[in-house]
């Protein structure tokens, strides 16, 4: 039907779509990820996908980034329809992609990955020089503090983040898709994105960005589309779309206030931390107490030790000096097991790498770290069917979607699989959980739900450290906050002293002693 | 007419799509098993008798108790190439305690066979033990470790025999562990129906049991859980070991003599009999009575062969074909996962 082309082109005039997707659909067994999705993109515009966890925005971008094929429907790219089969294709076309799952190979350099695939050589032979020095320079040219000659996986994720990014940014652009890429980076490292994704629109570039964070939406993007269960809901202007409509939108309800009121009642102290050191010297003298009833907030810059320390703490991490008080028995240098026998929890900040077994169950996940305690067995033998039902109870209370929990948590969306990491915190009763980077990847009204959890955790009496590069998450949930710089406690805040600008003032540079 | 290869064409179609489904489902083993039997009933009389199936369910016990100790191994992400070393080493040194307390006290024949056994099983234990600390403690890959043990375990082996067979065991071990049956089943079989139960058991329904699949599943995940990787990993080598030292004990029964150079092809029996069963070799995957099965379709192979007089050295080449199939039918599997909705 040429006429009908015809048609959209006189309509579309001037701002004719750089990249458009039209009817689009993905099938995967036992699910529809994408049903019929209009979406267009414009030169020189940031283009928000947005959506609840498994609404399919990472499907969506995989089938434009050519990473997988569509069901369905048809890609266009500057008005002429497009079959993308591979990556590579899709690169040369000069659509590049940052993934939310990353795809470095950690056994190689910064700059072999930056050039994975496009290597220069002469007569055959890698010029690893030539490579060495076009990595460093766009990796100044993004001015992040990276050398191209660091093993990836001796990178923190904020860091493979940077890598992922700059990945991007190695051949010409026309179209770049970032799925989550602040999900693990900080504010400072967020600020250089941006003013990296600024100049890309000058030069015309179109920008798909996918993010769950509203101020992100505010500060960058141009128009909004939104994605309910693989199915287009509407495309709105970011400059007067109110955030309630968005939720809306996107839930289809209207979720109300997301963070909660937590009553502080601060009970005994239970964890005491003096003057710890780790052995690799990634905190350097830190000391802090975490109380029962209290929401305890770490902030601080990547690589400030911020983990580091509550790893130590759980025994996950040597240390050099210090010592570790938990419910008033010393437990420094004490097994991972114990402290989870004696009632403490670590959930790490890389749910891939550090936390779940993907190719196994949501109920395996889930069950984890309480196998030995009841429900899940009498400490010998497994009770499996209390097992399924609490998994099933805790994909309710949490709403995983689908609902399904013997699937393998490689196949749920990213923020689904954030939840089942989660879960665990509530596999039996704990009194000390350290939530690090709990809400990468999670929706506003999941997130809610999360805070929520956590806010009733820390009333019930148990005492919550929540490690947060989010600083809206820092102060509207913590007590008490402690800010991170280079292995050391910069700053102890409590109650009306977290703000903002306190925080941030924190971040950078040394109290004068 | 046309309508009629229509509905046929149909048919078959549909019959694809069902094959495909029990294929994704299931994995290659029910395939390869079922065109085996078709095959080899076809080929041979002799084999669908209910004497011959018997035979094959007997000869099957030794890879079958070592492959299950394999799949350990391989759950938890590595290897034991040393299983074949465990099965001479113990059967030598079995023998050779078993002779010596036979003749020191003729009498005494159950003490000489238990002392022997227990002997034989404790040194393949042994390497089971080097094997663990190795991987464990130190890091060794498992490729490396076992590799190294395999030479090390072989070498006592010989240098304790020299390289000739044990005899002077007992009658009452060969007529009971070897040959002997009872009602009508060989004793073998016995010792592996409760070592596959205990086993079932163990892995399934105990929190020790769902170690081994966490530590392969992702071992980082395991250790910020409060398993103990390190306790999980040497564990797992000790019980591949020891599974493999009683399977060599059950053979040396079988073979009335100690032997330094048996269990030569087991490392690549027990490998392909879990990876035909669907045991991931990156880890975290594997079902038990898949392995059963597996190891049973390699000792069905080896018989039907025999019946229809393949030459042993072709039997390798077969075997080695059967492997890489199974690994390839297992990526084809997984992209039909993709192209399926179920
Ligand atoms: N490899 C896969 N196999 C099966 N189902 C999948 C696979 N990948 C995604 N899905 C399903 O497709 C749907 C959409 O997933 P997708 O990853 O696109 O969500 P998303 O919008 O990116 O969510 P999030 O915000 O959590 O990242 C989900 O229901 C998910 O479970
Ligand atoms: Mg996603």
């Amino acid at each position: 039907m040429p006429s009908l082309h015809l048609e959209e082109d006189a309509r579309n005039g001037d701002a004719r779509p750089l990249l458009e997707t039209l009817k689009i659909s993905k099938d995967y067994p036992g699910v529809k990820a994408l049903d019929d999705v209009d979406f267009e993109l414009r030169a020189g515009e940031v283009h928000v996908l947005f959506g609840e966890n498994g609404a399919g925005k990472s499907t969506l971008i995989s089938l434009i980034a050519g990473a997988n094929t569509p069901s369905g429907g048809e890609i266009r790219f500057n008005g002429n329809a497009v079959r993308l089969s591979s990556v590579h294709q899709a690169r040369s076309l000069g659509i590049s992609a940052v993934f939310q799952e990353f795809s470095l190979i950690p056994q190689m350099t910064v700059a072999e990955n930056l050039f994975l695939g496009a290597e220069q050589t002469r007569f055959g032979f890698l010029q690893k020089g030539v490579l060495r020095d076009r990595a460093q320079e766009v990796l100044n040219d993004l001015d992040f503090q990276l050398s191209p000659g660091r093993r990836v996986d001796h990178l923190t994720r904020a860091e493979q983040q940077m890598v992922e990014i700059a990945k991007a940014f190695r051949s010409d652009l026309s179209v770049l898709i970032l799925d989550e890429p602040t999900a693990s980076l900080t504010n400072h490292e967020t600020e250089q994105l941006f003013r990296l994704i600024g100049r890309l629109k000058e030069q015309g570039v179109g920008i798909i960005y996918i993010t769950h964070r509203m101020a992100e939406i505010r500060q960058i993007g141009d128009r909004i589309t939104v994605l309910r269960d693989g199915r287009f809901i509407d495309t709105v202007d970011a400059g007067t779309t109110s955030e309630d409509k968005l939720v809306r939108l996107m839930t289809g309800r209207v979720v109300g206030q997301i963070f909660p009121d937590v009553s502080y009642a601060p009970g005994e102290v239970i964890l005491q931390v003096e003057d710890l050191h780790t052995s690799e010297g990634s905190v350097r003298g830190a000391s802090a107490s975490v109380r029962r009833g209290e929401i305890v907030g770490f902030a601080g810059l990547v690589g400030s030790g911020k983990s580091k320390f509550a790893q130590a703490c759980f025994g996950a991490r040597r240390l050099s000096a210090g010592s570790v008080t938990f419910k008033g028995t010393d437990v420094t240098g004490a097994t991972t097991q114990s402290m989870l026998d004696s009632g403490f929890l670590y959930l790490p900040s890389d749910r891939r790498t550090d936390g779940l077994m993907m190719m196994r169950s949501a109920r395996e996940n889930m069950s984890l770290a309480s196998l030995t305690t009841r429900p899940f067995s009498n400490g010998w033998v497994l009770d499996k069917r209390a097992e399924t039902r609490t998994a099933g109870d805790l994909a309710d209370r949490l709403n995983l979607s689908p609902k399904r929990v013997e699937r393998a948590v490689e196949h749920f969306s990213g923020g689904n699989q954030q939840k089942v990491m989660l879960a665990r915190s509530l596999t039996r009763d704990f009194d000390l959980i350290v939530f690090d980077e709990p809400t990468v990847g999670v929706d506003v009204g999941t997130r809610a739900a999360i805070y929520a959890f956590i806010a009733e955790l820390c009333e019930g009496g148990a005492a919550v450290l929540l490690i947060s590069s989010d600083l809206p998450e820092i102060l509207h949930l913590s007590n008490r906050a402690y800010v991170f710089y280079r292995g050391r406690i910069q700053a102890e805040l409590a109650g009306n002293e977290i703000t903002e600008a306190n925080v941030l003032s924190h971040f950078f540079e040394r109290e004068a002693a | 007419m046309a309508s009629q290869t229509d509905a046929a064409a149909k048919e078959t179609k549909g019959f694809v799509i069902v094959l495909k489904r029990l294929f994704v489902r299931l994995g290659i083993l029910p395939f390869l098993l079922a065109i085996a039997v078709i095959v080899f009933a076809l080929i041979s009389d002799n084999f669908l008798t209910g004497r011959n199936l018997m035979n094959v369910m007997r000869q099957s016990v030794y890879l079958t108790i070592v492959s299950l100790g394999q799949m350990f191994a391989l759950l938890t992400g590595g290897f034991d190439l040393s299983v074949g070393t465990v099965l001479a080493l113990t059967s030598v040194v079995g023998a050779l305690t078993m002779a010596s307390a036979y003749a020191a006290m003729p009498d005494a024949v159950w003490l000489a066979i238990l002392l022997g056994c227990l002997a034989g099983v404790a040194a393949g234990s042994l390497i089971g033990v080097c094997n663990g600390i190795g991987v464990a403690v130190f890091n060794v890959s498992p490729f490396m470790m076992s590799l190294g043990m395999a030479s090390i375990g072989f070498g006592v082996a010989l240098y304790l025999t020299g390289g000739v067979p044990v005899y002077g065991m007992p009658q009452e071990f060969g007529d009971s562990f070897g040959f002997g049956t009872l009602l009508g089943i060989p004793t073998p079989l016995y010792v592996a129906a409760v070592i596959l139960v205990a086993l079932y058991l163990f892995l399934n329904w105990t929190p020790f049991g769902r170690y081994f699949y966490a530590v392969g599943g992702n071992i980082k995940a395991a250790g910020l859980s409060g398993i103990n990787t390190r306790l999980t990993l040497f564990w797992t080598y000790v019980l591949c070991a020891m599974l493999a030292a009683i399977s060599g004990m059950l053979l040396t029964a079988r073979l009335d003599t100690g032997e330094a150079n048996i269990g030569a092809s087991m490392p690549l029996e027990s490998i392909a009999a879990c990876v035909i069963a669907g045991v991931s070799l990156r880890g975290g995957v594997g079902r038990l009575e898949n392995v059963v099965l597996g190891a049973l379709f390699i000792g069905i192979v080896q018989n039907g062969m025999n019946l229809a007089r393949i030459e042993s050295y072709l039997q390798t080449v077969v075997l080695g074909a059967l492997l890489i199939l199974a690994v390839i039918a297992d990526q084809i599997r997984l992209r039909f996962v993709a192209s399926l909705k179920d």
